[in-house]
């Protein structure tokens, strides 16, 4: 059963990972503090073997309300990457990015969601980049799709991709955190099954 | 004081009137109630796939459709309802994220509305309810005492069906 090698891992592939995932969402953060001129603290990135069914509890329990930013990665290590924002924190961030005062967002227009599509893509995009400095994997990440919904109903887009594979993820985490601005988002990059042995093999570490 | 009991994703649970058994933000995956009206007795089950046989060896029978219904099924009866009066209603299934190419993953709603149909038709359970498909995500949750299955949204309302 090689998903069951695949995940078993030194804690020194561990810390690499986690290092990765550090690296990446330090130019996410930086990209996504130049866009809105604010400062973007993140904290350190969490790299855990999950159940699968615990996922959900991660972002504030299945039915909370989320901003779903939902991104495939292209390349040597496929991957899904997901950016799920509160719904109040979506708001502010979109008011944030087109000018307006806090508060003013009830809903989200089509220039709205575009916006937050866009943060996707920065993100991804910087965060991809930082990914290829450390591993020296050329990773692409496809256009964004964006739906606001339950967690839960989000978090089933990667989670039946690996559910049929076992039942842990392998999930890279970080929170983005603008206390100015009420912002707080998590950002997700869940590697296919198989891809998480080409990452370790890139990066070499036992 | 009537239970409420919470089913996590690829989980079932079975239950007696007058709880109410929920599930939380289904979005491909399908929430599966069956109720016997006169023992008042039923559950629900919450799968997350539709055939354990396309996926690596899995020790949560629960997380698929054609192993998680008979397993429902074994556990309702075992709690004293009768097969002959077990009715179905079952809603979730949909696609969350439209994507052009949309592959295989991507339309999993569908799919497993299709295994759900067949593991209960293969039971000889009647599916008496449905509110399946489109882009939404839904909650769930079976009233034992009414058998009533309650379906809500964020911004489409909620449906009692």
């Amino acid at each position: 059963m090689t998903e069951k090698n695949e995940l078993d891992l030194t804690p020194n592939q561990l810390d690499a990972l986690r290092e990765i995932g550090n690296i990446g969402a330090g130019n996410s953060a930086t990209a996504l503090s130049q866009v809105i001129n604010t400062r973007i603290d993140m904290n350190v990135p969490k790299v855990a073997l999950v159940p699968i069914t615990d996922v959900p509890d991660m972002v504030g329990g299945p039915d909370s309300i989320v901003v779903g930013l939902f991104l495939r990665v292209y390349g040597k290590a496929p991957g899904n990457i997901l950016f799920l924002l509160p719904q109040k924190s979506a708001y502010n961030l979109v008011d944030t990015l087109m000018g307006r005062p806090h508060g003013e967002t009830k809903q989200l227009d089509q220039m709205d969601q575009s916006a937050l599509m866009e943060i996707g893509n920065i993100l991804s995009g910087a965060y991809l980049n930082a990914f290829f400095t450390f591993t020296g994997l050329t990773m692409l990440p496809s256009i964004p799709a964006l739906a606001m919904d339950m967690a839960g109903a989000i978090l089933n887009v990667v989670l039946v991709q690996l559910g049929q594979m076992g039942d842990t993820a392998l999930v890279i985490e970080t929170e983005f955190l603008s206390e100015d601005d009420g912002i707080n988002g998590h950002f997700f990059l869940v590697p296919d099954p198989g891809s998480l042995s080409t990452i370790i093999d890139a990066v070499g570490v036992e | 004081m009537a239970e409420m009991i919470r089913v996590g994703i690829a989980d079932y649970k079975v239950g007696r009137a007058p709880s109410t058994i929920i599930s939380y933000g289904l979005g491909s995956c399908i929430g599966i109630s069956l109720w016997d009206s006169q023992t008042k007795i039923g559950g629900l089950l919450h799968i997350m796939l539709p055939d354990s046989t396309q996926a690596n060896k899995s020790d949560n029978p629960a997380k698929f459709a054609d192993t998680g219904v008979p397993l429902l099924v074994k556990d309702v009866l075992a709690a004293g309802a009768s097969k002959a009066r077990l009715v179905a209603k079952i809603a979730g299934g949909a696609q969350m994220f439209a994507f052009a190419n949309a592959t295989d993953i991507m339309r999993v709603g569908a799919r497993n509305v299709e295994a759900t149909k067949k593991a209960l038709a293969a039971q000889g359970i009647r599916i008496v309810a449905e509110d399946t498909g489109a882009n939404y995500g839904r909650t769930v949750q079976i009233d034992l005492n009414t058998g009533v299955y309650t379906v809500k949204t964020i911004d489409r309302g909620e449906k009692q069906i």
